[in-house]
């Protein structure tokens, strides 16, 4: 296999264009902010953004004009209420922006459908509900063994699909632990895959324990090494998630001046994460503390 | 060791505590942030030791050394059973039937304990747009049942919800076994003022139980429907000495949620 390193300018460059469909997943864990930074820096525009939780790494994208539609299942800021700048595009309407709306089982069985090269994906959901009432991508399908109703959702392909992991080999072999998430599926689901990693490893640090392996290197295009990247979300084992910024956002993003205040500062005010970070240095108070697991015996 | 009444409390001190009570030791229970997240726990710090919390994030048999600020805060891996992805935890748990206790609550809940955290206002021009469903729609449907934790206002309690994200005892017109829902529905809705519960016939909330202190008035004055009271009506233990201390000093010492 070859090197795929590259820096994370070079991966959005290469690898996202305009008009993509882009998933940078992460359910509240390993959530690639530096991506979504470097894709606003780069001014990339007509994006379909897809996403379980938009989070703050939506609400950033969203404000900075990247996007021309929303896909996702619960658009608040976890744990503090809402995302202002979502809110106002669809509260306000200021420009034109698309919305798809599921739940969280509707998302997760678009990407499973996606992973499985299926055309969709049936659950036994969404009965009684609102919801498939506003999607009209939500229908119906028979079984065709037991005559029940169910409802099923189209796969989805995105173009492009962002993986933060906590370490990667040069080829891609992603390992992830903590929280998973939707990203195997979202992932498998894509055409093509950048992995952002917060260590390089050697091929042998993989190999020494692949059960922990969470996304081969054979579906991967780029390899970034960015630690910190997933600030202010967290990554186990390395950093805690940054509470008080989410906290923060709050107030940040409740006006279009104090979040292009923020973005000035913290994304075009610089030129990449190492950057980001040495501007911050107070961050550093969330490296995590040592939890070490034992390893298990792979031998036979 | 006799049982010492507390002195004091707060609203949201008891409903938690009444919450608390709902969980028989051993209880599977998706858990949700604040409230029930404190429930979980001082159920689990009193008397359900073995309460097996499960988060949608994916944490199986989480026990958190702090409170978690999010429900997928890093606090609920470490020392947990079992880490689950996203589409195990929908699939194998929730739609599987293995989750046997469910929590929610929202913007807005109506007579049939259908709950609204979608929109206030039409769909298209949203007065209020709120965070959408996440998995609650999920919980509605499958959980065996579910506990609705909510305080008692006008607006939050209309007879008809703007847009229903999870479903009640009975929805668009149909009741949950003629859609063919699994769970049980919300069984208990827990405010600060009383408890209701569904009438086994048609579904409407009814008051169960009243708290110490409130009357049928102002609990009506607080509801956008007619009220049916239950005969006999139930009455609430107040929280104790323990489960008061546990909650301001071991589980919330920060008063994040007990407001």
């Amino acid at each position: 296999m070859k090197n795929k390193v590259v820096n994370m300018s070079e991966a959005v460059a290469s690898l996202v264009q305009n008009g993509d469909t882009l998933v940078i997943e992460g359910f509240t864990h390993l959530i690639c902010f530096a991506a979504a930074h470097e894709i606003i820096r780069q001014g990339k525009k007509d994006l379909t953004l897809a996403r379980l939780t938009p989070d703050l790494i939506y609400d950033q994208m969203l404000a900075a004009g990247t996007a021309k539609k929303l896909i996702f299942s619960w658009a608040g800021n976890p744990g503090v209420g809402s995302l202002h700048a979502f809110r106002r595009l669809v509260e306000c309407k200021p420009r034109k922006i698309e919305i798809e709306e599921y739940s969280h089982f509707g998302m997760v069985a678009r990407f499973s459908a996606g992973a499985a090269n299926l055309p969709f994906w049936p659950l036994r959901n969404y009965m009684g509900t609102d919801i498939p009432g506003h999607n009209p991508l939500i229908k119906t399908v028979t079984c065709p063994f037991t005559g029940e109703t169910l409802a099923a959702v189209p796969g989805l392909r995105p173009d492009i699909t962002v993986v933060h992991a906590q370490r990667a080999d040069r080829f891609g072999n992603a390992q992830v632990w903590g929280l998973l998430g939707v990203q195997k599926e979202a992932a498998f689901a894509s055409k093509r895959v950048i992995v952002v990693a917060e260590e390089l490893v050697d091929e042998s640090v993989i190999r020494n324990d692949p059960n922990r392996t969470l996304i081969p290197g054979s579906i991967v295009s780029a390899v970034v090494i960015e630690p910190w990247g997933a600030h202010p979300s967290y990554a186990q084992g390395y950093y805690d998630r940054d509470n008080d910024f989410y906290v923060k956002w709050d107030q940040v993003a409740r006006t279009e001046e104090s979040l292009k205040e923020y973005l000035d500062r913290y994304v075009f005010g610089v030129k990449n994460r190492h950057e980001y970070m040495q501007i911050q240095p107070e961050l550093l108070r969330l490296k995590a503390k040592a939890q070490i697991s034992e390893g298990v015996n792979y031998g036979y | 060791m006799a049982i010492e009444p507390s002195a004091d409390y707060t609203p949201s001190e008891l409903m938690t505590v009444q919450a608390a009570r709902e969980l028989p030791d051993g209880a599977v229970v998706f858990v949700g942030i604040g409230l029930p997240n404190l429930a979980c726990n001082l159920a689990r710090a009193t008397h359900a030791p073995n309460l097996c919390m499960i988060y949608e994030s994916g944490a199986v048999g989480a026990i958190p050394d702090r409170v978690p600020p999010s429900i997928g805060d890093p606090s609920l891996v470490t020392g947990s059973l079992m880490v689950a992805s996203m589409s195990e935890i929908f699939q194998f748990f929730l739609q599987n039937g293995k989750i046997e206790v469910g929590f929610l609550g929202g913007a807005q809940i109506d007579k049939y304990g259908n709950l609204n955290t979608t929109v206030v206002g039409s769909y298209d021009a949203p007065k209020v747009r709120l965070p959408g469903s996440g998995g609650a729609c999920e919980i509605a449907i499958f959980a065996q049942r579910t506990l609705v934790v909510m305080k008692l206002n006008k607006r939050a309690f209309p007879e008809k919800v703007d847009f229903i994200t999870s479903p009640g005892m009975r929805s668009l017109g149909k009741s949950r076994s003629e859609w063919g829902m699994p769970g049980g529905g919300p069984v208990k809705v827990i405010t600060d003022k009383c408890i209701m519960e569904p009438n086994p016939t048609t579904g409407e909330l009814e008051v169960s139980a009243l708290y110490p202190g409130a009357t049928i008035e102002n609990v009506q004055e607080n509801v956008g429907w007619k009220l049916s009271v239950r005969s006999p009506l139930g009455t609430v233990e107040p929280p104790n000495a323990t489960e008061v201390k546990l909650l301001r000093e071991v589980l919330d010492p920060d008063r994040l949620h007990i407001k």
